[in-house]
């Protein structure tokens, strides 16, 4: 099964290849991995996409936990989340197909961040159907050239709040950065 | 006050309470060893890396403190590599220090240079880069905090030459918060409670007792436990001398060359309560045919050894000394206690499995059988003696014949399972306790892994015992061969091996030889009073195989209990434990 982790790291130099080593040593392909900083510039967020067997992955979310440079460890498939991506894809638009080519990428919304007479580059955000969809629309004209960025997901916030929010709410508290306790 | 980082490198060792390093110098670490030229921090050179590595964990292992040893970059550092693995897979607390070259050289193929950081990243608990001279204190700290917190292990911190040079004003932490490492001690209370009215309800209960009772200093608490409960106790091979082996609730070590009845109990019964034990696959044997039915209770420090082969009822995470006292407390509390009687039941049981397979072996007038001197060895120490083995057939005698009474008092690689391992630990059990008896039970091949280090107990005049059972080939390999591989015995007869009491005699020690039965013990008291390292040769069986035996991958109540056609018993049967 697919598994989307949250890796909340120290933002050191070295712990990628930590984290990458868990999943690599046991021969698991990571199918997606995206690392930036936190509102905390000392903690870094990895999100990591990975299919594997649950057990396994449960093993490997424990040996990530116990990593030193690892601060909390989420598997944000046994919640509600949110996934998002960024491609970039630079498309053929000979004279004749520019204009059908433009109506796709505004059906996606994806913007055209550069032309030249016989291409177009666009930019669009999606979660991996829309993602899937728009590159598939796309190949009949030929596409040079796909960059994506790896998935960035995030838990979507509970509408009611929990009693331990609503105490929470009464004594603020400085927790670790972007997880809500 | 500005200090250069070799001297606050040992600063450092000096304000944790290291009394002793192991090392060999080299290139890059010439500044640091320049710092103990005259420095109080004790240091022993040892003649191979591998060796250092070892030595500081038998002294780990021994004394339960931090062991220490400090190498040079490149091969100084790969050098090490066994050991550290070693010390990793069975959770040793260790510090490593190694020497790298220069901050702007790293990673220009420099001379000297290895990756030790990558090399080392799945083999230690952690590791560290210093890559700032300001940070080399703090970074000590951690690594020593972490080596021995939580599930202790190896932590390596790799020091470029430049940073070695360079200098920083010095203050030690004296405390230390890592937001990111916080070992878990106290148990559930809630999973306390659950184990406690298992424990109370189970009629056939046993208890499994890994190295982590031995780390956490539980060995009193198990015994209590142990005998308010009364259930007995069986113990991995890191776990030996965790519970005293002369009680009769010990039934010593279960697995792959566990006692018939050892694992016949665990394959029967119906709650398995396991501390500071990972069900390692030598344990185990098919996990399937492992303690079926049991309702199983597990208490590690370590969650990721949780349900990590087997699927466990009640997990606890915590420190097994701090979880057995609550253990004890919760069980005190509850009103109806023990099913008494049918425990008795339950232990005359296993009673009389002991008496009918009892762990033994045929005595000869000609020959030494190996397992004879193991038990010689085992009587004349009474359990006082520190035991480090090789890996191999000698190790599981040594296991299976010699009693256990006190932790730290049995020293081998289990995890690993490295050959040359005994020898060097040997000597760091020997430097930390320099007036007990410390013995090396060693195989003519393993001995041969780190045979050099003769020359460091003669240096040190370290009086260690080594008792070579000299079976002229790698025994364990013949035995594998002998028994599964139709008896094609592929590189695994030691011809030519070196005479070693002329070795012994070579590197200045004292070597003996035994060569009949009636020998053993003389030799051994001989050697046990020479106040010199001594070496002893024992001219053992080569065809005595380790019984019984559980195939890979077969389950653990199906045990192979000897040779097809067994020949006549010649003398007689002994039996201990």
């Amino acid at each position: 099964m697919r598994h989307t982790i949250s890796i909340l790291v120290e933002n050191r130099f070295g712990v990628l290849s930590r984290v990458s080593g868990l999943f690599s040593g046991r021969g698991f392909n990571i199918e997606s991995l995206s690392v930036g900083e936190t509102l905390d510039p000392s903690v870094s967020r990895m999100t990591v996409v990975v299919r594997g067997d649950d057990l396994i992955v449960e093993q490997i979310k424990k040996q990530l936990n116990k990593l030193i440079d690892v601060i909390k460890v989420i598997d944000l498939t046994s919640e509600e989340f949110l996934e998002r991506e960024l491609v970039l894809v630079r498309v053929n638009a000979e004279p004749g197909v520019r204009a059908e080519v433009l109506r796709i990428a505004d059906i996606f919304r994806a913007r055209v961040v550069d032309v030249t007479p016989k291409s177009y580059t666009l930019e669009s955000t999606g979660d991996e159907s829309k993602v899937t969809a728009f590159l598939e629309l796309l190949r009949p004209y030929g596409i040079q050239e796909v960059v994506r960025t790896g998935k960035v997901a995030i838990a979507r916030a509970r509408k009611v709040p929990t009693k331990a929010e609503k105490r929470a709410e009464r004594k603020p508290a400085g927790k670790v950065v972007g997880f809500r306790e | 006050m500005k200090l250069s980082g070799a001297q606050i490198i040992v600063e450092s060792l000096l304000k944790e309470g290291v009394e002793v390093i192991f090392g060999f110098p080299g290139g890059v670490i010439l500044p640091i060893y320049d710092v103990l030229y005259d420095s109080p921090l004790r240091h022993i050179l040892v003649r191979h890396e591998q060796a250092a590595a070892h030595a500081a964990d038998g002294y780990a292992r021994a004394t339960g403190k931090v062991g220490a040893c400090l190498v040079t970059s490149g091969p100084g550092a790969t050098n090490v590599v066994t050991g550290v693995a070693t010390a990793y897979m069975d959770s040793v607390p260790m510090v490593v220090i190694t020497g790298q070259v220069a901050t702007p050289m790293i990673g220009n193929d420099a001379f000297q240079e290895a990756d030790i950081v990558g090399i080392t990243r799945p083999c230690t608990k952690h590791n560290y880069l210093v890559k700032d001279v300001k940070d080399l204190a703090l970074t000590l700290k951690e690594a020593f905090h972490i080596a021995a917190t939580g599930r202790p292990g190896p932590v390596l911190v790799d020091v470029p030459k430049d940073i070695i040079l360079s200098e920083a004003s010095y203050h030690y932490p004296e405390t230390i918060y890592m937001r990111s490492y916080n070992p878990t001690y106290n148990g559930h209370p809630g999973q306390i409670l659950k184990a406690a009215k298992a424990i109370v309800k189970a009629k056939r209960p046993i208890i499994y007792v890994g190295g982590g009772v031995i780390n956490s200093g539980a060995s009193e608490e198990l015994l209590k436990l142990a005998k308010m409960t009364h259930t007995p106790v069986t113990t991995t091979l890191l776990g030996l001398g965790a519970f005293p082996e002369d009680s009769p609730l010990s039934l010593g070590m279960l697995g792959m060359h566990g006692a018939w009845h050892t694992n016949t109990a665990v394959s029967n019964t119906d709650l398995l309560l396991a501390i500071g034990a990972r069900f390692d696959d030598r344990v185990t044997g098919k996990i399937e045919g492992f303690a079926p039915g049991a309702f199983i209770i597990h208490i590690d420090i370590d969650p990721s050894a949780i349900s990590k082969n087997v699927r466990v009822d009640v997990p606890v995470v915590g420190d097994a000394k701090k979880v057995l006292i609550k253990l004890i407390e919760t069980l005190e509390a509850l009103p109806d206690r023990s099913n008494l009687k049918e425990r008795r039941q339950w232990i005359k049981q296993i009673q009389e499995w002991k008496r009918t397979h009892p762990l033994s072996y045929e005595q000869d007038d000609k020959i030494i059988k190996p397992q004879y001197v193991v038990e010689e060895i085992s009587r004349l120490t009474k359990g006082d003696a520190i035991i480090t083995t090789e890996v191999g057939q000698s190790q599981m005698w040594t296991a299976q014949f010699c009693q256990f009474l006190r932790p730290r008092t049995f020293l081998s690689s289990g995890g690993l399972g490295t050959m040359g391992y005994g020898f060097p630990a040997a000597i760091g059990a020997q430097v930390a306790f320099p007036d007990k008896l410390v013995i090396d039970i060693a195989g003519d091949g393993s001995f041969q892994m780190n045979l050099q280090e003769l020359a460091t107990v003669v240096q040190y005049d370290l009086p260690l015992k080594v008792a070579i059972l000299n079976n002229r080939c790698l025994g364990m390999i013949r035995q594998w061969q002998e028994l599964f591989f139709g008896r094609r015995y592929s590189h695994s007869k030691l011809v030519g091996g070196p005479d070693f009491v002329r070795l012994a005699e070579a590197y200045g020690a004292v070597g003996l030889r035994a060569t009949r039965p009636e020998e053993v013990t003389a030799v051994l008291k001989r050697a046990f009073a020479i106040p010199k390292p001594v070496i002893i040769d024992f001219q053992v069986d080569p065809e005595e195989c380790v019984f019984p035996m559980v195939a890979a991958g077969a389950s653990i109540n199906n045990m192979i209990l000897g040779k097809a056609e067994p020949k006549e018993p010649k003398r007689l049967l002994r039996a201990v434990k």
